[in-house]
This record gives structure tokens, C-alpha cells and sequence, in this order.
């Protein structure tokens, strides 16, 4: 049997064949989960969040998101398009919402649910589940990115993950109820949910807790936006109905997914919300140090914006959130009338909390073995003092540290580091030959070449008296 | 294995640096996080009370299989009442102290509920020593 680590799904992808080897994504990665190795980035899974941050760097497009096969929702008979608020946002002011929610029919959707329509059965559950809570601050697990970045680089801090269903799950619930209260066996209902990130694919592929996700494909938004536009452009579906019959959703929904969107609908005056992964990571610290007192509820986000800054949102961040802000103002503060939440709201306030428990899968450990990891401690202290601390990435690891403990751990050659290498060399303790061979395994052929000498000649004019 | 650190009077923005530093050692060498949060409380309260109490100190800290000791030995005032400072709610914060959210009195009922052992020894006018005791298995 697989153990849960190794079938650990990641939803970004490392095309090789459009790889440049230019070590951005490496420099940018959060928890020094990508590598050079032969001119080619590699993640190394255990430690990759899903965050998203090597996709939005990445200047060759090397990088994708897996997406389903938009195929794959004619499996089934009620095809349900489960959609964020922040995807209408993206569109231009001139398209209107009738137009979107057209569309996504006119392509094969049967139905469209906003994804955030069960938020105003979630602010109960959140306000108990944080005045019973032992762990505070109770850090909400709506990102899925934040939830992975705690289990493998803060793993002290899983227990103070709040076990609710983020609205994605809550709402899939619920549409599954409203069917089989109809008498339509789940089988034949196929729920696609439109992404903004990397993260909520992984989530929904390999949820953190045990419990399956009802959700059975992700339509990336991107591709979505585009189709849906090109739909509308190419069709004259009418602005007639007005924007109050297509969706009704309370403020607080609306809100939901964008930074403070949870905090809104939390009781306890002790709450923060922090948005961006690095500016996370920075808080999180602080947090595990036990030197922030008082705080009991962190929203934590691990795009700048929320969702609106989501790598899959087509739209700009700022434009997208502007937009999202207009539409939660215009509408009437409380829930909705056109959805049977008499008769749902119980159901879904008392089935969203999430079975199971997040698990830790540290990254920082050295050693399962106390004694091993002090060994290896002390040698990579060591070597980093030995390296030169300028983090140039040229051996293919992100940082001088983070080389230091690829060598302890058996991944990598000090040699690697180009400064040892000028070392060795001035001591005759490294040949020529063997230099470039090394620079050659970290960053492939192409970019050693020899030949180019000539190119190189013509431009720096070297053999000009 | 053995670390020192430095701390300076007066440094509250640095305050917790130390706390950070072991806090990261302790999570590399896989140490039960229930370990780690309690060592780490405990030595935060010790090293704000050298930022805010005395004039500057050094923090040794000793590492092995067993145990975690941590000695934070300060230049300062002294404690005259030691049995009084350990009371809940006892101190002699400034004001401006009180005004960075520090001065409730609760730093070194903190330490003991956190630690294994600890200890007290100070001179009044001399300085102060605190050790800090948590068994790592
Ligand atoms: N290193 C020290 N040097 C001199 N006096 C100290 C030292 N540590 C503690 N004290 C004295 O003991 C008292 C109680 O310390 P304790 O840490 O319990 O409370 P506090 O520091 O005043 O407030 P809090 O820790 O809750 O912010 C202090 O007010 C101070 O008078
Ligand atoms: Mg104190």
C-alpha cells in the first residue's frame, strides 16, 4: 500500500520541454521545494504547498495546472458547474452576470451554483467551533495552500487548523442533498468546480483530512474565462433578466474569498487576517513562538488579494476585488430568498465539520532519530559556514543553507558550489575538466557549450590587440 | 550540543529572537511539538525579562538526547524577593513597559508551568540567573 506522502497530488506541472532551467521558480518557492538538476527545474513533492508561486514566476510558461478534461463532465447527466464568485468578478463591467451564467449552460453546464452559497450556514458552525476550541488562535483551513504549508513547515501548529468545510465542500453537500432529496442518485451528478489556483485542485484530489471530496473535476479558471467569453461574444444571449434573479447572495458571501472575508462573520474581536504566503510564513513564525497573544481566529491566504490574486484568475487582482466589493454592495444584506434554506441550513450546520485530522508531515526535521538529526545538524552547520553565503543558486539549490543540507542529506555534492570550486581549483585540488562537468550536471549542455565561443569572441572582442 | 546568544536592555523588537532560534533547532531534530511549545514559552518569558528588567545578558543553551537546558544569565538589578517575583501578578514593570503589553506579572508563573525544572539565583545589584530544565523524550 501507498502511504499518504507518496501519493501526495500536486496539481502544478514541470514541462521539461519548456523548461529554460532558468532557476526563477527555484528562487521564488516558499518551502525550497524545486531544484536545478541537468538544466531542468524539479519539485520535489513532499515539500510543494501548491501555492502557485513558481507558476506565477515562471517567465517560459514551463509551469501548468492539470486540469480535468471539460469532456469529462458528459459522464454524467446533471453537469454542475460550481463556480467562485471571483470568477464573474473578472469579466469586464459589460458583461453581465445573465451572460456568464447563459454561457456556462450554453457549453454544456445544466447548472450553476456560486460556490460561496453556503457561507451564511457556515458562520454558526465557525463562531461555536472557535469558542469550544483549546487551540487558539483557530487558524482557518479555507486555503488549501496555508493547510499544507502548517503541516509540513509549521507542524506544530496542525491542531489549531480549524476542521470546518470551506464553502467549496459545503456547497458540494449541499447540491448533492438537493438531488437526492429529489430522488436523482448522486451517481449521475457531476460537480466541476472552476478554480483560481493550483491549491484547491490539490485540496480536492488529495483533501488534508481523510474525508472525499464530493467534487468530481476542476475546469481551471483561465481556460474557462476564455471560453466563456468567447461564448458570449460569439452569441447574443440578451442583458435583459436582471442581475437579481441570476444569483442571490448575502454580503457576507460575497465577501467570503476575499481578504477579511472571514473575519467579517466571526464574533470575537480577537481576529486577523493576512493575506500573501511570505507575508504568512512571517506571521506564522511569530505565532509558533507563542509571542502573539490574544489572537483567536487567523484568517491566512495564501495569495496577495485572496482568491482575487488567485494564479488561474484571468482578470487584474485589484480590478477583480474591485469588482467583487461593487456587486457584495449592491446586494440586500441578508441571505437569499430563492434557495430553501429553511429546509438546507440545518442540514448543512450540522454536517460541516470535517471528519479526520490534518496530520504533520514536517519538512524541517532532519531525522526521524533525535541522535541522527543532531549529527546532521551539526555537519550542516559546518558546511554552510564554509559556503559563501551569497545564495547565487548556481549549484542548483536555492540558498547556501539549503545546499548544506542537501549534501548532509545525500542529495547533493559541496562541489557543486561554484566558490569551492574556484577554491579547489586555485589549489590545483580540481581540474578544469571536471569543473565544467559539474556545472553541466546542474545546468545542462546547451548553456556550457563550447562552440559558442566564437559568438562570445565576436561580442567581447577578446582577440582585438 | 551548545549555542549562545546574546541580549541586549531595552531591545524589545529583537526580544523572542532566541526563542525563534531554538524553537528551529528543536523542530529540526523532531522534538514532540508539545515539547517545543512548552520550552519555547518558557524561555520567550525568561529572555523578555532580561530585555525588560535587567541591562543585558547571555543565553547558553545546552542540547542533548535527554534533555534541553537553557542558562540565561543577566547584568542587572537582582531580584531581592524571589519568592515574591514568582507570585502570579507580581511586578515591578515601568510604565513604558506596561505600555508594550508586558508587566502582567505572569512571566515566571509562566516558566514554571512550562518547564520540567527551574531555578533562580540572583545578587541584588549584580544580576540574575535563570535555568530552565525540559526533558526532550
Ligand atoms: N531578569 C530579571 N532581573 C531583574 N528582575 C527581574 C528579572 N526577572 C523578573 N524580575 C522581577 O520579577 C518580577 C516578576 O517577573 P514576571 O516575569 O513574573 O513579571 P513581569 O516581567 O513583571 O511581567 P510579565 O512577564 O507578565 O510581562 C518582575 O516584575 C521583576 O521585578
Ligand atoms: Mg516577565
Amino acid at each position: 500500500m501507498k502511504t499518504k506522502e507518496e501519493t501526495f497530488y500536486h496539481a502544478l506541472e514541470f514541462r521539461k520541454d519548456l523548461c529554460m532551467g532558468c532557476s526563477h521558480c527555484m528562487m521564488k518557492c516558499p518551502t525550497q521545494a524545486i531544484r536545478v538538476i541537468d538544466g531542468k527545474a524539479e519539485l520535489n513533492p513532499n515539500r510543494c504547498i501548491d501555492c502557485g508561486e513558481c507558476f506565477r514566476t515562471c517567465p517560459y510558461g514551463a509551469i501548468s495546472v492539470k486540469q480535468d478534461d471539460f469532456e469529462k463532465i458528459y459522464n454524467y447527466k446533471y453537469r454542475i458547474a460550481l463556480m467562485p464568485s471571483v470568477f464573474t468578478a473578472q469579466f469586464p463591467d459589460k458583461v453581465t452576470y445573465p451572460e456568464i451564467y447563459k454561457a456556462l449552460l450554453s457549453i454544456g453546464f445544466t447548472h450553476v451554483y456560486e460556490t460561496e452559497n453556503s457561507v451564511d450556514c457556515l458562520v454558526k458552525p465557525y463562531n461555536e467551533y472557535i469558542a469550544k476550541s483549546e487551540e487558539k488562535p483557530v487558524i482557518s483551513s479555507f486555503c488549501p495552500a496555508i493547510v499544507r504549508l502548517i503541516q509540513v513547515r509549521f507542524p506544530t501548529l496542525v491542531d489549531n487548523i480549524m476542521l470546518i468545510k470551506p464553502p467549496m465542500d459545503a456547497t458540494a453537500m449541499y447540491i448533492k442533498k438537493i438531488f437526492e432529496d429529489k430522488g436523482i442518485p448522486f451517481s449521475e451528478v457531476g460537480i466541476f468546480y472552476i478554480t483560481p489556483c493550483a491549491a484547491k485542485i490539490a485540496g480536492i484530489k488529495s483533501p488534508a483530512t481523510d474525508e472525499e471530496s464530493l467534487i468530481s473535476g476542476v475546469i481551471n479558471m483561465d481556460y474557462l474565462y476564455n471560453r466563456i467569453y468567447r461564448e458570449i461574444k460569439q452569441n447574443s444571449f440578451g442583458k435583459d433578466s436582471d442581475e437579481e434573479n441570476f444569483v442571490q447572495m448575502s454580503k457576507q458571501s460575497l465577501y467570503w474569498s476575499l481578504t477579511t472575508g472571514e473575519v467579517r462573520i466571526v464574533d470575537t474581536p480577537h481576529k486577523m487576517a493576512i493575506d500573501q504566503i511570505n507575508n504568512v510564513i512571517e506571521f506564522l513564525e511569530k505565532v509558533e513562538n507563542e509571542s502573539i497573544e490574544d489572537i483567536d481566529f487567523l484568517e491566512l491566504r495564501a495569495c496577495y488579494q485572496s482568491c482575487a490574486g488567485g494564479v488561474l484568475c484571468a482578470g487584474n487582482k485589484f480590478m477583480t476585488t474591485d469588482r467583487a466589493n461593487k456587486r457584495a454592495r449592491r446586494t440586500s444584506p441578508n441571505s437569499v430568498e430563492n434557495v430553501d434554506w429553511e429546509k438546507y441550513a440545518d442540514y448543512i450546520e450540522s454536517n460541516c465539520l470535517l471528519t479526520g485530522k490534518v496530520e504533520p508531515r514536517s519538512i524541517v526535521k532532519l531525522d526521524d532519530n533525535m541522535v541522527e538529526a543532531m549529527k546532521k545538524m551539526k555537519r550542516i552547520n559546518e558546511i554552510n559556514n564554509l559556503l559563501p553565503q551569497v545564495d547565487c543558486g548556481i549549484c542548483g539549490s536555492p540558498s547556501c543553507q539549503s545546499l548544506a543540507e542537501d549534501i548532509v542529506q545525500n542529495n547533493a555534492d559541496m562541489k557543486k558550489c561554484i566558490f569551492v570550486q574556484k577554491i579547489l581549483q586555485q589549489n590545483d585540488k580540481l581540474g578544469l575538466p571536471e569543473s565544467i562537468d559539474l556545472m553541466k550536471q546542474t545546468w545542462g549542455v546547451g548553456k556550457l557549450d563550447k562552440n559558442l565561443v566564437h559568438e562570445i569572441r565576436d561580442e567581447i572582442e577578446v582577440d582585438k590587440p | 550540543m551548545h549555542f549562545e546568544y546574546h541580549v541586549e536592555s531595552g531591545d524589545f523588537i529583537n526580544a523572542g529572537s532566541t526563542s525563534s532560534a531554538v524553537k528551529k533547532t528543536l523542530k529540526q531534530l523532531n522534538v514532540d511539538s508539545s515539547i517545543i511549545k512548552r520550552t519555547v514559552v518558557a524561555l520567550y518569558e525568561a529572555e523578555v525579562n532580561i530585555v525588560a528588567h535587567a541591562y543585558k545578558g547571555t543565553i547558553y543553551v545546552d542540547i542533548d538526547q535527554e534533555a534541553i537546558t537553557i542558562r540565561l544569565v543577566d547584568e542587572g538589578p537582582g531580584i531581592p524577593d524571589i519568592d515574591k517575583a514568582m507570585e502570579m501578578g507580581y511586578s515591578t514593570a515601568s510604565p513604558s513597559v506596561r505600555e508594550m503589553g508586558f508587566g502582567a506579572g505572569m512571566g515566571l508563573p509562566n516558566i514554571k508551568n512550562n518547564t520540567d525544572r527551574m531555578s533562580i539565583t540572583s545578587k541584588v545589584g549584580v544580576g540574575t540567573t535563570v535555568e530552565i530544565y525540559n526533558k526532550l523524550q
